[in-house]
């Protein structure tokens, strides 16, 4: 993604290199470049917090349950498959 | 590892989590419900199906153009399951086996076309937000330190449901298999065959664009 050539990354940076600290794809330098800048920062600090919300929240999804009929209908469903 | 993020990376005094999702602790009892299933039991079914309709309907409407043509891959992808369960090796997770087929249907019966590719921004944070320096121009906003209603998951859920359908397909197909689903990287790179930086870069904006419309019915700003 980005390519850090100098020794300090500004936030707009940052943001663009939340996803690769996350997924461990930073190089260990990057890694070392980016964390420094989250103690002193703390927007970025309360940025990745929010990326981190977004994912857990996406994470606690609801999944909608199969009303009766619907369980009933795949039933026969099945039935035909096994049959067929 | 990012894959596992949402069981280990829980933010410290983060009591807003109020439902878990469960089907990232649902590997056991895919097992346990395969065996039944291989002897044609059919509560089986309709529970294997209970758990996965939802997320599969969400995934295969990445690809098609309808709901109802959505429906019909999802469907096949059950007969398909049914009839291949004896194929299934367990070398990948169920669900990812389950996931692939789908994928390969959706493919096959949508092809949705792209007239004009949504557009993707370039940018995770809109510049505007920040200064000449590259510095935020305005304080984030610490989302965790608000009241514990404003983040309850169920709360939020469609709110995320909604944003996730706006996001451009590929993004979402992306975002909906490691943060929804919970796969590992790997695992949504098997599902969807692209490449795990391709991978990257979508969950990157996914992930982003996500968090932008969250922030937008946070209130402020
Ligand atoms: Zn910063």
């Amino acid at each position: 993604m980005l390519s850090l050539r100098h020794k300090d990354i500004v936030c707009q940076q940052a943001v663009e290199l939340v996803t690769d600290y996350l997924e461990g794809a930073l190089s260990r330098r990057d890694r070392r470049r980016f964390e420094a800048h989250l103690r002193a920062c703390p927007n970025c600090t309360a940025y990745v917090e929010q990326i981190r919300i977004t994912i857990l929240l996406a994470g606690a999804i609801d999944a909608e349950d199969l009303t009766p009929k619907a369980r009933e209908e795949l039933r026969d469903l099945y039935r035909g498959w096994r049959r067929e | 590892m990012a894959g596992n993020y949402a069981v280990n990376g829980r933010p410290e005094g983060a009591g807003f989590l109020l439902r878990w999702r469960p089907t990232l602790r649902a590997v056991d009892a895919d097992v346990e419900m395969l065996a039944l299933l291989r002897d044609g039991d059919e509560e089986a079914f309709v529970s294997l199906v209970s758990r996965y309709q939802q997320p599969m309907l969400r995934l295969a409407r990445s690809f098609v153009p309808s709901q109802a043509v959505a429906e019909e891959a999802v469907q096949d992808t059950w007969l398909g399951m049914v009839r291949g369960i004896e194929r299934f090796e367990g070398r990948s997770s169920f669900k990812t086996w389950l996931f692939r087929i789908l994928v390969n249907r959706a493919r096959s019966a949508g092809t949705r076309e792209h007239p004009a590719a949504p557009t993707e921004p370039l940018h995770a944070v809109d510049p505007a937000r920040f200064n000449d320096q590259g510095q935020w121009a305005d304080p984030v906003d610490r989302w965790i330190e608000e009241s514990e209603q404003r983040l309850d998951a169920a709360a939020w859920s469609p709110v995320l449901k909604a944003a996730l359908e706006d996001l451009p397909p590929r993004q979402r197909q992306v975002v909906l298999l490691r943060d929804v689903e919970g796969l590992s990287n790997e695992e949504a790179c098997a599902v969807l065959g692209i490449s795990v930086g391709n991978q990257r870069v979508l969950l990157h904006r996914g992930r982003s664009q996500l968090r932008e419309i969250l922030e937008s019915k946070m209130g402020k700003r």
